[in-house]
């Protein structure tokens, strides 16, 4: 037998092996049941006994010529095969994805958050109350008396004689108090009511009280806490004034206008030129409604305060129309996302 | 509050320009809303005088020659008008002149001449025949002949002048008067104020027969009245009407021109009566009985009630107490007598009448805001005094004044001077509280760090010192604050408790589910309920009314929240918008009864909506699927029934045992209603959810315990079922978990219909999951389970296994 034809020809045969099958018809062919392997192997019976070791051995380097042939060449075809694969399954990757997307919270939503964080820091809590809230809370507690033209300054949606809903937060004030003794600061959210509806007014609208209830409350304190507000709020650099105003529930009540961040104070089309901007309203707490929720005045003093969160919005997203807020068109939804 | 800036002078000296007035006024807490230059757009328009005039032969024009003295002696100016003549003196808009009608005056040629310049109508220069006299006619504006030549018309007309508009808020009802504004300002600028004249002298006349009884003097706390006699119907002087046409009065006649003048100018509605209408000379100040009449200055009929105050005669109504004159007793040409009026009513009162009535007036929106005693004797002395100085009437010495009985004295409060700097936190020095209190006109004593203070009669809204504290701060200056951040404060813990901030993280996790949160107005319209096929019965109808709406589209507030999804949804596909996923989170308002006799209950509500082509049934099914997931919560569903959606897709959703809610398709006849195109109506599939809030935030955990895995093995077994088409996969679910408390968890994995099952059979299959906390689940004990799995379900459902 020749065994270096033997290899020759094993060697051409596993060159022309070019896939899986006929790498499997190689191998029952030389390794299978009465394969070319077998049949040398069978061979050595004829073999006379002092070449019988000589053949053995020359068979045994064809059996691991072969073996290591073979292996050599399954890793070729695997890698062969799997390179079609991905081949075959490559995909053009800027087709669209499915699945829906991520939403987003309203920019309401988003303002009163930030708000809250703002205030949350300085350890206020948060208290909500109802929307639908009876004369004194909304109004008589809150030392709006019912012949005082200050009721004009809210046009108030009536259910009943004593229901209504509610044209501020500041009743949360009043149920703040009426259950919690000083030292109390609270932010109090929520939807708004009156009877309005233009460019800049809604018919409902949001709101944050915010209400500090301690010993030696100021007016200093007011404007040095509404000062870290609105720098958290808006910018670093933005300042505030207080102008005197008129709330039954404070005095003295201020309007609160903080430096314009637009144009930074120099005036623009933002702050009509004046280089201010009205963001709040607030005062020290009216000694009367304090004595309303049995707090003592000579004790304790207050400052309490009032947020349009819509306005806020507006401003600090510059959306010019407020009706936009609530139509909640996708294309104007998506623009707020953190 | 309109008002002039010369007649603000007249009572303070101004040092300072109206721009600066502004800001000034705005630091002591009065917004100036508009401020308006009068002679805005009347440049280079001068007194002029016609010295020569020839016709322009074949035209209408005559050829003026126009001296304007100082500015230039010979203008050559065209002019069409008619009624001018040599002599006249003319306003001539030179050459560069601008006019308020909006012409810019420049050479002109006119047929072969040139015009250098114009002759001016009254009209061109924005006047009125009771600003300049003859401003009305058609043709140039003659002037008087003492009109200095060369004159700006501006100034010849008292146009060099600003009007302030002044927003007054609601605790200084004193300010909207000319003397509140300038008591104001004298008190900013440091300066005097200077009372108007209300002197008069009275001149012993009494007349017998006149009668004052107020009957209600609750509602008419103070009546002053004032015989007047002799009295000339005639104009005003031009300066009373210019200043009343300037802050928006008509110019009526010198009587009623007073009442209006007293009114801008000390701030008390006036009226004055034609003495010889009131029967039997008397006036009676009572309240209108049911139904009673009165025909008003503005010839309407008006029907009254017991709420109405009236000024009576003897026998008849002749007035509506601070609303409006009876048409019965005006200032006519034939008056001779006149009783002045000049009272107090409670605004309350007079509110109620004029929107009782829908009859707004300048004296109503006055005692709306509210009147003091003292203005109502200031007033009527300012008008007498004007009566005398216009020589309109004779004062008589026949004077009225009928009193609820309160003080004429002024108020006197006591302030500790450490109380007002604790407001405020810095340390107003005690010299400039007393300085600034007295230049706001109080009385002022100091002693021993208190302030005795006798308070101004028009100053109801000062009582305590915080009062006070404001008083002080708004003329010490604002920026004299020092900004501290709470330094007394007690330190407190806050931010959002674990409800608001669970709140929050369902908003955030529905945002990541790829949903947009609305808000939208909490009020609706009712018929909404039809349009959304609610029953008639339906506690859903169930409504609270507002009393008075702004419109029908927002007169309840709602009971459902998936109508103004609804419209969310139908407004975003108008505006081309095909795929969207919402949520609201808002509460809906539940009477507890009806009529309502409290406050109804407010429920907060999770409402979802989706509509697009990637949207279905069960896309929204696997939101709340994987909301409860998140959340640790599992669902459960049951066929449902909701008047709004699809009777073949809609689910109630479980929680713990308690309804939480539902969901489905929206009926297409409500879609086929919406107000989109009409192609896109048969496609439009609409899902909503609504889901109690109030009820799952209280199933949510409260916190999480780890609990060791079991250790011991479980098993796993797949069945495939034939059976009937009809058979809902939750009662499959339902039935196999009953059957045994080794399974954990049934899993559907297969559905499909065909033919060869035959049309009323469909093929299931279900993957079961088998585990114990105590041992092993082996095969033989999973075999006996699945035994009676398949028993139950051929019992119950006529199940059979599928090969």
């Amino acid at each position: 037998m020749n065994m270096d034809a033997i290899k020759a020809g094993i060697k051409e045969a596993l060159a022309l092996v070019e896939d899986a099958k006929q790498l499997a018809d190689f191998w029952a062919k030389y390794f299978g049941k009465g394969g070319e392997i077998q049949k040398l192997m069978a061979g050595i019976k004829k073999v006379p006994n002092e070449e019988k070791k000589a053949y053995g051995q020359a068979v045994n380097e064809v059996k691991v010529l072969a073996q290591e042939l073979y292996d050599a060449k399954k890793v070729e075809i695997e890698k062969k095969a799997m390179l079609a694969r991905y081949e075959a399954e490559t995909l053009d990757v800027t087709l669209p994805a499915s699945g829906n997307g991520a939403g987003n919270l309203h920019p309401l939503t988003c303002i009163k958050n930030e708000i809250i964080d703002v205030f949350a820091g300085m350890g206020f809590d948060i208290f909500e109350g109802p929307e639908i809230e009876d004369d004194d809370h909304n109004f008589t507690r809150l030392n709006v008396l019912k012949d005082h033209p200050s009721r004009d300054m809210q046009d108030t949606f009536w259910l009943t004689d004593e229901l209504l809903l509610r044209t501020h937060t500041s009743p949360g004030q009043i149920r703040v108090m009426d259950n919690q003794a000083p030292p109390i600061k609270v932010l109090v959210p929520g939807k708004v009511f009156r009877s309005d509806s233009d460019a800049t007014h809604s018919p409902m609208f949001s709101q944050m009280e915010g209400l500090v209830v301690d010993e030696h409350i100021t007016l200093c304190d007011l404007q040095g806490m509404l000062d870290q507000f609105v720098k958290a709020l808006f910018s670093g650099e933005v300042k505030t004034r207080l102008r005197p105003s008129y709330f039954p529930f404070t005095e003295p009540s201020v309007e609160v206008d903080v430096s314009c961040f637009k144009c930074g104070g120099k005036g623009c089309s933002l702050c009509k030129g004046t280089g201010w901007i009205e963001v709040l309203g607030g005062g020290i707490v009216n000694n009367k409604v304090l004595e309303n929720c049995n707090v003592d005045p000579d004790k304790y003093s207050g400052l309490a305060f009032g947020i349009g969160i819509e306005r806020i919005a507006m401003l600090k997203y510059g959306i010019n129309h407020m009706g936009k807020l609530f139509e909640n068109d996708i294309e104007f939804l998506k623009q707020f996302k953190a | 509050m309109k008002v002039l800036y010369s007649w603000l002078k007249e009572y303070v000296d101004i040092d300072i320009e109206p721009k600066e007035l502004e800001s000034k006024l705005f630091s002591v807490g009065f917004e100036v809303e508009g401020m308006e230059y009068l002679g805005e757009n009347l440049e280079k328009v001068v007194v002029g005088q016609i010295t020569s005039m020839e016709k322009y032969e074949g035209t209408h024009l005559q050829i003026c020659h126009v001296n304007c003295g100082p500015m230039g002696e010979d203008h050559l100016i065209l002019t069409g008008a008619t009624n001018v003549f040599v002599g006249a003196k003319v306003p001539a808009a030179l050459v560069g002149a601008k006019l308020p009608c909006g012409l810019d005056i420049q050479p002109r040629k006119m047929v072969d001449m040139i015009s250098y310049g114009m002759l001016c109508s009254g009209e061109e220069m924005n006047l009125n025949k009771d600003w300049y006299p003859g401003a009305d006619v058609n043709g140039i504006m003659i002037l008087a002949e003492d009109a200095p030549l060369g004159m700006e018309m501006r100034d010849y007309l008292e146009l060099d002048d600003y009007l302030f508009d002044i927003s007054i808020t609601a605790n200084r009802p004193d300010c909207h008067s000319v003397i509140g504004i300038a008591k104001e300002i004298a008190a900013a600028l440091k300066k005097p104020f200077k009372a108007p004249d209300m002197s008069y002298v009275e001149d012993g006349t009494i007349n017998e027969n006149i009668s004052v009884e107020v009957l209600d003097k609750e509602t008419c706390p103070r009546y002053l009245g004032h015989y007047i006699y002799d009295v000339k119907y005639t104009e005003s002087p031009l300066w009373m009407k210019r200043r009343l046409i300037a802050v928006g009065h008509n110019a009526i006649n010198a009587m009623v021109d007073v009442t209006n003048y007293v009114l801008v100018e000390i701030g008390q509605p006036m009226h004055a009566f034609d003495l010889n209408d009131l029967e039997g000379s008397s006036i009676v100040v009572r309240r209108a009985t049911e139904g009673e009449k009165l025909t008003t200055l503005d010839e309407k009929e008006r029907v009254l009630n017991t709420n109405n105050l009236l000024i009576c005669d003897k026998v008849k109504a002749v007035g509506l107490a601070g609303v409006m004159g009876g048409l019965n007793s005006e200032i006519k040409e034939t008056t001779t007598e006149v009783l002045f009026e000049s009272a107090k009513f409670l605004r309350d009162s007079v509110r109620k009448t004029a929107r009782g009535l829908g009859l707004q007036s300048d004296a109503a929106s006055r005692f709306e805001k509210g009147i003091d005693e003292y203005t109502v004797e200031c007033g009527m002395a300012r008008a007498l005094n004007l009566v005398q100085k216009l020589g309109i009437a004779k004062v008589s010495s026949s004077h009225f004044d009928v009193s609820g009985g309160a003080s004429t004295e002024k108020r006197v409060i006591n302030v500790q001077t450490a109380k007002v700097n604790d407001v405020l936190g810095i340390e107003v020095p005690e010299k400039d509280m007393v300085e600034i209190l007295e230049a706001l006109q109080f009385e002022v004593e100091l002693k021993d760090g208190v302030l005795t203070l006798a308070v101004p009669r028009y100053r109801d809204d000062v009582e305590t010192y915080q009062d006070i504290a404001e008083e002080v701060i708004r003329e010490y200056g604002y920026d004299k604050v020092v900004p501290t951040f709470l330094d007394a404060a007690k330190v407190t813990s806050g931010g959002l408790n674990a409800y608001q901030a669970k709140e929050l993280a369902v908003k955030e996790y529905l945002c990541n589910q790829g949903y947009y949160e609305i808000q939208t107005i909490a009020m609706t319209a009712k018929n909404e309920f039809d349009m959304f096929l609610i029953p008639e019965d339906a506690e859903e109808r169930k409504v609270v009314e507002l009393l008075n709406p702004i419109t029908e589209n927002l007169s309840i507030m709602r009971t459902i929240m998936a109508p103004s999804m609804v419209r969310v949804i139908e407004n975003n596909i108008k505006n081309g918008h095909e795929e969207m996923r919402f949520f609201e989170m808002a509460n809906v308002y539940l009477p507890k009864a009806l009529p309502l006799t409290e406050a109804p209950v407010e429920k907060k509500m999770l409402c979802l909506g989706s509509c697009g082509a990637s949207e279905d049934f069960f896309s929204m099914k696997g939101t709340l699927e994987s909301f409860a997931g998140a959340n640790d919560l599992t669902f459960t569903y049951k066929r449902g029934n909701v008047a709004y959606l699809h009777p073949g897709r809609t689910a109630e959703v479980y929680c713990k045992g308690q309804k939480i809610g539902h969901f489905g398709q929206l009926r297409y006849e409500i879609v086929d209603n919406m107000n989109i195109a009409g192609g896109k109506k048969a496609d439009t599939k609409i899902f909503i959810a609504e889901i109690d809030y109030s009820v799952l935030a209280g199933l949510f955990k409260s916190g999480i315990k780890y609990v060791p895995e079991s250790g011991f093995a479980g098993n796993s077994r797949d069945i495939s079922l034939l059976i009937g088409k009809e058979v809902e996969c939750g009662s499959i679910v339902d039935a196999i978990t009953a059957c045994d408390e080794l399974i954990t968890k049934v899993t559907l994995f297969d559905l499909f219909e065909s033919e060869k099952l035959g049309a009323d059979k469909k093929s299931m299959a279900f993957n079961i999951k088998l585990a114990s906390a105590e041992k092993d689940v082996t095969d033989a004990m999973t075999d006996e389970v699945i035994a009676k799995v398949l028993k139950a379900l051929e019992t119950q459902f006529s199940a059979q296994m599928r090969a």
